[in-house]
């Protein structure tokens, strides 16, 4: 299990520089706009929480649309909250890590010598546009108070227009044919044509400035988050996998 | 005959080790989708809650 192994200790090596870093980022980035936004959020939970307490309101009311769960636990504002941050980030940056360092050891399996910093760089950035841009043209970066539609129909298509870019570039990158491309290229605009989920009327009290910023925000602290998950997961890799092959050899 | 015979013999084990290598790095990449999906997706309250501002700053789809 010598390939397993090294893909996995590359993994969590960068996965926890990267996890740490994007958490400091994010203390400076999207935090402070999640938690401008949340004063919105609570302000129009408690105005809905009355209009609750009406009896007749309750009879119309749909019990699925209030799913912030009153009894489910949640971490203590402050360090708590900020450490689960970070548990959470580092734990998603080894996820794509593993992803990123399989990928990277396929490739490299091919050619026989490990990717360099430079393709994991490009690597990341196509994690980048796979996992960040797609999806988030369909479903821009969104703050908490925002309404949205259902929870599974969005994740549903999420999935859908990862899978689908990710197959599109793939077709683009590695078939090299004309046909491949254009079936490429129509595999991307597909989610995109078919529509993300979205409700017809959305009212809210969370400034739309605050989410263009929040936009603006996610999608730089992204492009940081893959492009150093890309150089360190592959430069951890090759350093991982050097002493192994010329121990062999 | 037995030249193919050779021929095979000496090519298995290189075939071995491409599969192997194949088989592990899908098993590292499936074992990283698990973990992004538990995280980023899992509709369980505790890891929604633990994860909030993170699925959030992905733009992960959250409540």
């Amino acid at each position: 299990m010598g390939t397993f192994r090294s893909i996995v200790f590359a993994s969590v090596i960068a996965g926890f520089v990267v996890g740490l870093i994007v958490t400091a980022v994010q203390q400076f980035g999207t935090v402070p706009l999640i938690l401008k936004a949340e004063v919105y959020e609570k302000a129009a939970e408690h105005r809905h929480d009355a209009a609750l307490a009406q009896p007749h309101v309750i009879l119309v009311h749909d019990q699925a649309a209030h799913d912030h769960g009153a009894e489910a636990w949640e971490p203590r504002e402050g360090l708590e909250r900020n450490a689960y941050t970070a548990g959470a980030n580092i734990l998603t940056a080894i996820g794509f890590a593993l992803l990123l360092a399989g990928f990277l050891s396929l490739r490299g399996g091919a050619t026989g010598e490990p990717a360099s910093w430079h393709e994991g760089l490009m690597w990341g950035l196509a994690g980048f546009a796979v996992f960040t841009i797609a999806p988030g043209l369909g479903l821009p970066p969104k703050l908490p108070g925002v309404p949205t539609a259902p929870l599974l129909s969005r994740q549903i298509w999420w999935l859908t227009a990862v899978l689908a870019t990710a197959a599109g570039l793939g077709l683009i990158v590695f078939r090299r044919s004309m046909p491949a491309a254009i079936a490429g290229v129509a595999l991307i605009m597909l989610p995109h044509l078919i529509g993300a989920p979205e409700l017809e009327h959305v009212e809210t009290k969370v400034p739309s400035s605050l989410s263009h910023q929040f936009v603006v925000a996610v999608t730089m602290t992204s492009l940081i988050f893959w492009s150093l998950l890309g150089g360190l997961t592959s430069a951890a890799y090759a350093w991982l996998e050097r002493p192994a092959s010329t121990a062999r050899g | 005959m037995s030249q193919s015979q050779v021929t095979q013999a000496t090519h298995l084990p290189v075939a071995a080790g491409q599969v192997g290598r194949l088989t592990q790095s899908l098993m590292a990449m499936v074992l990283g989708l698990f973990i992004v999906g538990v995280v980023g997706f899992s509709h369980i309250d505790v890891i929604h809650n633990a994860a909030h501002d993170v699925r959030h700053s992905n733009a992960f789809p959250c409540h």
